[in-house]
């Protein structure tokens, strides 16, 4: 199997996540996104990892990353429940008190 | 070159499983009914860990699974419960105008990707020969090389355990 086929799928995934988490509004959509940019990185590691042999450290970050990925899902829900409770809303464009 | 060298079997399963990925992907960031993104979501979460397996990280594969397709869909599921979410098709999940922008992004952003990636790699082949990452390997390389990190990360948990209690609590 060549290397590329591997990458290029992490490239694709990504990029499909990034179109998710521009075009999207609700909140929770934007979340599930974000999972899709954090997997396909974590499929890119494990092809280095196989392209030079011997070690683990790829699967070691993939590892690392899965497990960030599971906090950053449990805040984010927890924030985006916050939110909902307090503006019966979770548009992100609702959410302009930042806006200068 | 012998069949062996192409790996017939391991690049038609890729295939499947990457189309598979694929149009699980662009169902999650297409699709008007929420659930339906997050039952998609679970199918390129199942075959991002098929993918593994064929790049012989199995114990990654298994963590993917457990953490993913066992806690994090769940955790999403109850996030799309508890904002009632409308159970169906709901036309305001997007913003206005958003394709425009996004579609350019996303297409430029891949072709600049794929044109390093060919250019970069051509046809490297990964090495069949290579065996399996072990389990027992990839544990001694987290508790004494990477144990610092290791360290860091359960703190993170241990944070993001309390925050989100802190934060998803009434009182």
């Amino acid at each position: 199997m060549l290397i590329n086929q591997f990458l290029i799928l992490g490239a694709v995934l990504f990029c499909i996540g990034v179109y998710g988490v521009i075009v999207r509004k609700n909140a929770v959509l934007v979340l599930m996104s974000i999972e899709l940019i954090l997997n396909s990185v974590n499929i890119n590691l494990l092809a280095f990892d196989r392209l030079w042999g011997g070690q683990v450290d790829g699967n070691v970050f993939a590892l690392y990353i899965i497990a960030v990925a599971a906090a950053e899902v449990g805040v984010g829900l927890a924030m985006v429940l916050l939110i909902f409770r307090n503006r019966k809303t979770i548009a992100l464009d609702d959410l302009s008190e930042m806006k200068g | 070159m012998l069949a062996s060298d192409i790996q017939v079997a391991q690049n038609i399963g890729f295939g499947i499983i990457a189309t598979i990925m694929v149009l699980g992907a662009v169902n999650v960031v297409r699709s008007s009914n929420v659930v339906h993104a997050a039952l998609s979501l679970i199918a390129v979460m199942a075959g991002a860990a098929a993918q593994y397996l064929l790049l012989a990280a199995e114990f990654v594969a298994v963590t993917q699974v457990l953490v993913y397709i066992g806690a994090v869909m769940v955790l999403f599921l109850f996030g799309v419960m508890l904002t009632r979410a409308k159970l169906g098709k709901d036309v305001d999940l997007n913003n206005k105008g958003g394709a425009l922008i996004g579609v350019p992004v996303a297409l430029l952003l891949l072709g600049v990707m794929s044109y390093v990636l060919i250019k970069g790699f051509e046809d490297t082949k990964l090495d069949p020969n290579l065996p399996q990452t072990s389990t027992a390997a990839l544990s001694d390389t987290i508790f004494s090389v990477y144990a610092l990190p290791f360290w860091a990360l359960s703190f993170v948990l241990l944070a993001a355990v309390i925050g989100a209690i802190v934060l998803a609590r009434k009182d």
